[in-house]
């Protein structure tokens, strides 16, 4: 029985030019929905999902909207859409720019924005597993104050992160890339689709480190920490960061066991738990293997003079 | 008379051209205004307050907190259905909006009218029902079980149709050297137009209303609205407004009515618009249907008996249920000779979404079950698939399924060997891409091949008597000819204006064509339904034309002071023997139009027999074959379409272009059903109303097609037509899945293939069943 709901208010929708009045509309309110592209929060407005009494939108905040380098990485503005992130940032950033490229439609990536996805923390979402396999940093802000939480930490179940109701993600840092770096997603069809389960990985040579990151075969995107040890074990012991020598294929096999081991998966309309464990497994065997192989065939080029 | 040309020029945009179709540039440049733009001045707009349940009793409904909304104009329950509270284009079993029970969900219970949708909406949310919930009815199996609850109280078998023939109809057992088995599966298909359920009823001076909507047929549509508000027929006029796809899915009522009532309650005009998620539980959808097959064959690949229960899950009313039913039974042979057959088809009533019409209308789900059975004989005679089929296929003069001799060309064999003779395409990707390009490298990769025919009635069947009105005016104005043709055939976006346009010009001789929609005042078209239109209305306007032609020439003769001389209409003149140009015909004409109309049938069908499902039910039957090939990421489960290669025979190409298009997009859509498209129902409630995960193919999943068009013309059809819209649906499915089983060697005996079938993870217990028996349907619901 519905009878007794009150009668629904309007919305108001803030359209703040500079981020300190968004801060201070995001503490005024409780409940204040943030709004960069709208492909997520205007769904669920247009569907009845969602009812905030106020909706900031952040797309007039010019910081917000900008990418710029750091010391060892890329400082990404909440709202730069993926179509800049394939663009521009395909050199510094391959990983998250072929995440981008998986990302919905044309018309979904020219509006669609990582501060976005960070922000609905979708375990589908196609930028968050790479986020993870990069190690990268979501920076947070509110009249209050700012902060920085490494994204492993930033997520707390289906649609809810650490972000407290009166901050904005500000920008996201993420390392530039000193290695290949690959995401892979299946999907039921050609384009525009959920995945049904995706799996990141990228090579940090520097820190012999293997970083890795899982989509929609858990509640939250999640890391697979014990292939990522188990994986870095054994190129160490054999010495393959130095040779570069190629990865046995047990390898390579236990890798996708031990990230199939780290999902926790549902059985839904996108695909059966089952399948998600077993195609998280294939994914990270075959990307693995690619980025090994790029890895390897990158030595071959380095240094070959261009004549 | 003034001096005119010697010899006459083809009129350009006849039959057999490409015309172009007016409404084109229009929906290409988004300027074309569909029933979801109708706007009216002082316009209120309507929402639908439905049922969350499948299945529950209605114990109380609180109108007061809605209409209490500032903004909100009318709250409506099935007390405000002045007429009669129930509707359906066959069975008259479902009400404009629920009395006591609620049977599906998504069911109207209320409606109500706002200044504004939002306000609409939110006093939708306000009416309070209070339900008490009742475990669904969510088994087609199990709905047959005696001891099943029945969702209305006839219970719940809502058709049977058993087929006998050969020795099933003399009692006799059916054996054969070689017999294969299988249990087939297809799941719940949307039509998923892109244009939802919408449309704008204005209330007249009169006590009437007037209504603008999407619709497929507006006469039926008509006489339910009639029935429903209680208003004498003439009071109450239906317009056909801009309709965003069709596919079967508006063949029933969706918010004419409702709109209606709203707009003769408040007094202003009222737009209804379904949001997507409503429009899923909108209309009907395509029946999932559980199908047992056995194959009797002699050692050298000869068909000797069928033997064939199938259980098609009818949801919550009837719908076009029972029609689809008898598609099922006098398909279920597919093109082939069989002697001896055994077959029963039952749709049954569940708390499940309801079914109904949606292109191809049983014949693709049968078309999956015999070609999936083609398939497995061949590979147990150790045969090529296709010789198989050509061994068996139907000709002109061979008997389908339910007796009839077909009398029209029936080049099935010639189909399967054009599809079969097209080059195979090279290889896929250099890189074995797939999908998003993300997942492979080539790894896991391979090839597969399938083959389908398949066939279906055009038209209406089992003795209804179907027809269609068109009006043919000729007139003279400025020195010009031109003719304007009046039906109220619905153009859905399949062409058919265009058409009629190209049969004036072709019985006329004159360029310039005018079609104008005729309403619910005018004769009826029939339905856009049953790749009937092009037959149908187009026998109307050439039947019209002619009587216009008969005309005119009469009075070129008595202008002329030589009768007989005028023998015929060419380049906008009145030429005679040998094609001789006698005078304009404008001159002819002089201020004086002349116009005929026309209602016109098709040749009679007839019942079918109620023991033996045989008859002469069907006018035309239309063939179509599929070659699919694919390649599949074995181990991930997925596919990619490589290319699909088509021969269909369509009598004669009106509008080879329009042609290309149903082609494309039919195969398309079957392609839809074997690998994606699926309405996925658990406990009767829907999981998945939305594009986001309700799937249809974009651009990336369609493959090369090639097209390899026959025009063998039926002697008993105008121009030789044969329907065209349905066929390319019907055996793509059927050729996808073979081409995936071929890739993988799994049985896959449902789809949409899911990709945990294709990689092998679903257990697909290819077990043989037990024989299925007369009046024995596959009862649970667990895969055998």
């Amino acid at each position: 029985m519905s009878a007794e709901t009150e009668t629904p208010r309007p919305m108001d929708f803030l359209l703040p030019e500079r981020l300190d009045e968004a801060l201070e509309a995001m503490a005024a309110r409780a409940g204040t929905v943030p709004v960069a592209g709208g492909t997520d929060v205007m769904v669920r407005l247009g569907t009845g999902h969602e009812r905030p009494a106020a909706a900031v939108d952040l797309t007039r905040i010019v910081c917000l909207s900008r990418w710029e380098r750091t010391a060892g990485g890329i400082r990404l503005g909440a709202t730069v859409p993926y179509t800049r992130i394939a663009g521009e940032l395909a050199a510094p950033l391959p990983g998250l720019a072929a995440a981008a490229r998986t990302v919905g439609s044309r018309q979904i990536r020219n509006r669609g924005t990582v501060g976005g996805a960070l922000g609905t923390a979708s375990p589908t979402g196609d930028v968050h597993p790479m986020l993870l396999a990069c190690g990268a940093e979501v920076e947070l802000v509110s009249v209050r104050g700012a902060r920085r939480v490494p994204v492993r930490d930033f997520y707390t179940g289906p649609g809810r992160t650490v972000r407290a109701p009166d901050e904005l993600i500000r920008a996201v840092r993420v390392p530039e890339a000193e290695g290949p770096q690959a995401y892979a997603k299946a999907g039921r069809r050609g384009a525009v689709v959920m995945a049904t389960c995706s799996f990141a990985v990228a090579l940090w040579p520097s820190r012999a480190w293997v970083g890795t990151g899982i989509g929609s075969a858990a509640p939250v995107p999640r890391p697979a920490p014990e292939a990522e040890q188990f994986v870095a074990r054994e190129l160490g012991e054999l010495r393959l960061w130095q040779t570069r020598g190629p990865l046995p294929d047990d390898v390579l096999a236990r890798f996708g066991e031990l990230a199939a081991a780290a999902t926790a998966p549902a059985d839904d309309v996108r695909g059966s738990s089952a399948y998600r464990r077993h195609a998280v497994a294939v994914l990270a065997r075959r990307t693995l293997g690619r980025v090994w192989d790029d890895y390897r065939a990158h030595r071959r080029t380095e240094g070959e003079p261009c004549t | 008379m003034t001096a005119y040309a010697p010899h006459t020029r083809r009129v350009p945009g006849a039959v057999g051209d490409s015309a172009p179709r007016p409404d084109g540039p229009l929906k290409v440049r988004g300027a074309f205004a569909y029933s979801s733009d109708l706007e009216a001045e002082d316009m209120l707009w309507g929402t639908t307050l439905r049922s969350p349940h499948a299945h529950a009793r209605i114990l109380a409904v609180d109108t007061s907190a809605a209409l209490a909304l500032p903004g909100v104009r009318a709250v409506l329950t099935h007390r405000d259905v002045p007429g009669r509270n129930l509707h359906g284009s066959m069975v008259v079993d479902q009400p404009v909006l629920a009395v006591d029970t609620v049977r599906y969900e998504g069911e109207p219970v209320a409606v109500v009218a706002a200044e504004d949708p939002e306000t609409a909406r939110r006093a939708a949310e306000l009416v309070g029902v209070a339900y008490e919930v009742l475990a669904p009815v969510t088994d087609a199996g199990a709905a047959l079980a005696p001891d099943s609850p029945a969702v209305h109280p006839g219970g719940n078998l809502l058709r049977h149709v058993p087929l006998r023939r050969g020795r099933a109809a003399r009692g006799e057992p059916l054996t054969a050297d070689v017999v294969v088995r299988g249990v087939y599966e297809v799941g719940m298909q949307d039509q998923a137009f892109l244009g939802p359920e919408s449309g704008l009823a204005v209330p007249g001076p009169d006590g009437g209303v007037s209504l603008h909507v999407a619709t497929q047929w507006l006469h039926v549509d008509h006489d339910q609205v009639v029935a429903a508000l209680g208003l004498p027929r003439e009071k109450v006029r239906l317009h056909l407004a801009g309709v965003g796809g069709a596919f079967g899915a508006r063949e029933d009522l969706s918010m004419h009515a409702h709109a209606c009532l709203l707009a003769l309650r408040t007094g202003r005009p009222v737009k209804m618009c379904y949001t997507r998620s409503e429009s899923f539980v909108g209309h009907v959808h395509r029946h999932p249907a559980k199908m047992a097959y056995e194959h009797g064959a002699t050692r050298d690949g000869r068909l000797v008996y069928v033997r064939a229960s199938i259980v098609l899950d009818g949801g919550a009313y009837s719908s076009s249920s029972p029609a689809v039913a008898g598609t099922v039974a006098t398909c279920s042979l597919g093109p082939y000779e069989v002697p001896d057959a055994e077959v029963d088809v039952r749709v049954v009533y569940t708390n499940n979404p309801p079914c109904g019409a949606m292109r191809g209308f049983g014949a693709v789900q049968a078309c999956f079950g015999y070609e999936s059975q083609m398939d497995r004989l061949a590979r147990e005679l150790g045969m090529d698939p296709v010789e198989l089929r050509i061994r068996n296929a139907v000709a002109e003069g061979s008997a389908v399924a339910n007796g009839q001799v077909l009398d029209h060309p029936a080049p099935v064999a010639e189909l399967l060997r054009r599809v079969r003779e097209r080059p195979m395409p090279g290889p896929s990707l250099p890189q074995g891409g797939h999908l998003t390009g993300t997942t492979s490298r080539g790894e896991s990769v391979v090839r597969g091949v399938g083959y389908a025919v398949g066939f279906k009635n055009v038209g209406f069947v089992e003795g209804f008597d179907d027809y269609s009105t068109a009006r043919v005016r000729l007139e003279a104005g400025g020195g010009q000819v031109r003719a304007v043709v009046t039906s109220a055939a619905a153009e859905v976006g399949q062409g058919v204006v265009t058409v009629q346009a190209q049969i004036a010009r072709t019985e006329l001789g004159v360029e310039q064509v005018t079609v104008e929609p005729g309403d619910s005042a005018f004769g009826s078209a029939g339905p856009s339904s049953s790749s009937r239109q092009t037959y149908v209305t187009g026998g109307a306007v050439k039947a019209a034309a002619e009587a216009v032609r008969a005309r005119v020439l009469e009075r070129a003769d008595r202008l002329l002071g030589r009768p007989g001389s005028a023998t015929g209409l060419s380049g906008e003149a009145v030429t005679g023997a040998g094609g001789k140009v006698l005078c304009k015909l404008a001159d002819v004409l002089g201020d004086e139009a002349v116009e005929e109309t026309v209602e016109w049938h098709h040749r009679p069908t007839f019942p079918l027999d109620p023991e033996t499902g045989q008859g002469d039910s069907v006018f035309q039957f239309a063939f179509a074959a599929h070659r699919a090939v694919v390649d599949v990421d074995t181990e991930l489960g997925l596919v990619r379409t490589v290319e699909i290669a088509t021969a269909q025979d369509v009598g004669k190409a009106v509008n080879p272009q329009a042609l290309l298009g149903q082609i494309h997009g039919g195969t398309v859509q079957g392609l839809g059903l074997a690998l994606m498209e699926e309405i996925r129902v658990e406990g009767g409630l829907m999981q998945n109303p939305s594009f986001a995960d309700y799937l249809i193919p974009t651009v990336h999943d369609v493959p090369a097609m090639h097209v390899d068009v026959l025009e063998l013309a039926d002697p008993h059809a105008p121009y030789g037509v044969r329907g065209v819209g349905e066929p390319p649906n019907i055996s793509s499915p059927a050729a996808v899945a073979a081409a995936v089983r071929d890739a993988t060697g799994l049985p896959l005996p449902r789809i949409p293939l899911r990709p945990e079938d294709v990689a092998g993870l679903t257990g697909t217990d290819d077990a043989l069943p037990e024989p299925a028996t007369a009046g024995a349907p596959p009862t649970g619901g667990d895969p055998p």
